[in-house]
């Protein structure tokens, strides 16, 4: 047991998490403007939304386009606690999580019965149908949205500077790593791995693929949740275009495909290459209007696609094989 | 509320053209197009421009509005679905996303935000069936996408090549084994159904306003109508895309229209609870 922590510990992988974990510390010291401070923070959040996502797009195997669907549900949540209830976000964000959790329980059977295609399709409708409700629903805001109230408060975990978003994202980040990499190599991981292999065959000997499909589907949601609830406090605004956003949902999943799916390092990679890009791109071209920026994106997507199909990590992984 | 069902099923037909042409590409070549609203936009700006500058109809503009999206559809196989036949299947769909995104940006650039329309075509107009009234334009457009699709099911389901078709389809490898040409068929696929959103595209000028944008959508709707049709089942995208525009209108009609998009998707929603691969889905 302990030479397999030991193991762990030693392992490459650990090596990496290890040094970005330092980069990550020392960077907001070393760098004082607040852009580059953003990307770093949207970068983790869109690998942490995608390592989320992975657990049920990458292990499981089942595609999901519409996850944004429970980061919506989590920074709603947050923001309409803290309004009605004057709840703080330390309860809020896991609400949120807890929120869209149980949405994933309610939706997740009849859908998590669904295969591919029909599934991804089904969790596109799900997202649609709540966009619509939310915009409907003026007592949660409606088309216009909600605002976070400005405070500068630890207990309210608002505040006026964008440092202390920083740090909270850094550790929230390190803990979604954590719970992605000990999920993948927990009995659970493996019962998702079988059922993504051939789940007739993965319950013929005995995996309960009911359980813990519904288990991958609501893990995913929860953590997507949580992530809603920083989303919500970071940006400060939400609304049901932004929130409730089919282009978010796509994005998570080409982050994390375009990284390497079923990885661990796959969405963390994909959103350090994707994020950057769009942001840079967007300020270098975007102030024109003419949609440049928008354009590469789309060409990068394309291009990456048709060099490294299996995701940027394949590029750590030829080279590890090629002794071999 | 006559007028409701009647204004949704010639609404309806439309959608059953583009998500038959989709259809086609995802039921036999395993793809979902995300470009393939945005390949509807590209037709719609081809008859806009051909009208702005050349007076064509857009009547006879959609053959060429065909050719063009037939050699675009090629060209998306050729360059980007053929190369990535062996990626893992996200992959190529991510890449149609791209692709979208990338002719999206295009149009943007080149031809501005702006919403455009075509003051006076030749189907402009409406036409009186007993006491209800409909535009021109979208019943001609709904007839002749009506047209368009029984053609396409004549192709698919009548003629040698059509079985050809199904058999790559059902089963790619037993169909290479039995001489099919699989690459050959997927590129003519690709270029049969872009032809066919380009017919419908063209038409559509005649009185949908014409924006960059515009393939959103449509392109969601017709995912939406091919997943509840059954995905390789050519019938039930067009009968699905029928009931989507009609419970789009009854519920404008009903209830409220803010609620249209989400009641159709509730309807999908439903439909596969009760037959989880659509409703005329056998794979």
């Amino acid at each position: 047991m302990r030479a397999a922590r030991r193991a762990i510990v030693r392992s490459p992988g650990a090596r990496v998490v290890a040094v970005v974990a330092l980069a990550l510390a020392a960077f907001p010291f070393a760098v004082a403007d607040t852009f580059y401070r953003q990307i770093v923070v949207m970068t983790l959040m869109y690998g942490a939304l995608g390592a989320a996502w992975n657990l049920v797009g990458g292990f499981l195997g089942r595609v999901s386009f519409g996850h944004a669907v429970f980061l919506g549900l989590g920074a709603y949540t947050t923001l309409l606690l803290l309004h009605n209830l004057a709840l703080s976000p330390w309860f809020g964000i896991p609400a949120g999580g807890l929120i869209a959790a149980v949405t994933a329980f309610i939706v997740g059977r009849p859908t998590l019965r669904l295969t591919g295609h029909y599934f991804a399709m089904a969790t596109i409708a799900v997202l649609a149908v709540a966009h619509v409700l939310m915009v409907n629903w003026s007592w949660a805001g409606g088309a216009v949205g909600l605002e976070a109230p400005i405070a500068n408060s630890v207990w309210l975990l608002l505040f006026r500077s964008r440092a202390p978003y920083y740090w909270i994202a850094a550790v929230l980040a390190l803990l979604t790593l954590w719970a992605t990499y000990a999920l993948a190599r927990s009995k659970a991981g493996y019962y998702w791995r079988a059922i993504n292999g051939d789940e007739a065959a993965a319950r013929s000997l005995g995996v309960p693929a009911e359980r813990y499909k519904m288990l991958a589907f609501v893990l995913s949601a929860a953590i997507t949740g949580i992530w809603g609830g920083f989303y919500a406090i970071y940006v400060g605004f939400v609304d049901p275009d932004s929130a409730f956003s089919l282009t978010l949902s796509i994005q998570i999943v080409l982050v994390t495909i375009l990284g390497g799916v079923g990885t661990i390092g796959g969405p963390w990679l994909g959103a350090a290459l994707l994020v950057p890009l769009a942001e840079g791109m967007r300020v270098a071209m975007g102030g024109s209007g003419r949609g440049f920026d928008l354009l590469l994106y789309g060409l990068a997507i394309v291009l990456v696609s048709l060099f490294l199909p299996r995701g940027l990590i394949t590029l750590r992984l030829r080279r590890a094989a090629a002794p071999g | 509320m006559l007028e409701a069902v009647a204004t949704g099923l010639f609404n309806g037909l439309i959608y059953a053209a583009v998500a038959v042409g989709l259809a086609l590409i995802w039921g036999i070549t395993d793809v979902i197009n995300f470009a393939h609203g945005d390949f509807l936009m590209l037709a719609m700006y081809v008859a806009y421009w051909l009208f702005t500058l050349g007076h064509v109809d857009p009547t006879l503009s959609a053959p060429v509005a065909a050719c063009v999206l037939g050699f675009v559809g090629f060209a998306a196989y050729a360059l980007i679905i053929r190369p990535l036949q062996r990626a893992p299947p996200m992959i190529v769909i991510l890449a149609t996303f791209g692709l979208g995104l990338v002719l999206r940006q295009l149009a943007f650039i080149a031809f501005s935000p702006d919403y455009r329309n075509l003051p006076d075509t030749w189907l402009s107009g409406s036409i009186r069936l007993g006491e209800i009234s409909l535009g021109r334009p979208q019943v001609v457009t709904g007839v002749v996408a009506l047209a368009m699709i029984v053609v396409l099911f004549k192709l698919v389901y009548g003629t040698r090549w059509g079985r050809a078709l199904q058999a790559v389809a059902e089963d790619r490898l037993a169909a290479s084994l039995v001489g099919i040409p699989c690459d050959r068929v997927n590129a003519q696929v690709w270029m049969l159904g872009s032809a066919a959103v380009g017919v419908t595209g063209a038409l559509l000028t005649s009185f949908f306003y014409v924006f960059p944008s515009v393939g959103a959508v449509f392109g969601l709707l017709a995912f939406v109508a091919v997943a509840m049709g059954g995905f390789g089942a050519l019938p039930g995208a067009f009968l699905s895309g029928v009931l989507i525009g009609i419970v789009e209108a009854l519920t404008g009609y009903l209830v409220e229209p803010a609620y249209k998009t989400a009641s159709i998707f509730l309807i999908f929603l439903l439909v596969l609870w009760y037959r989880p691969r659509g409703l005329f889905g056998r794979w």
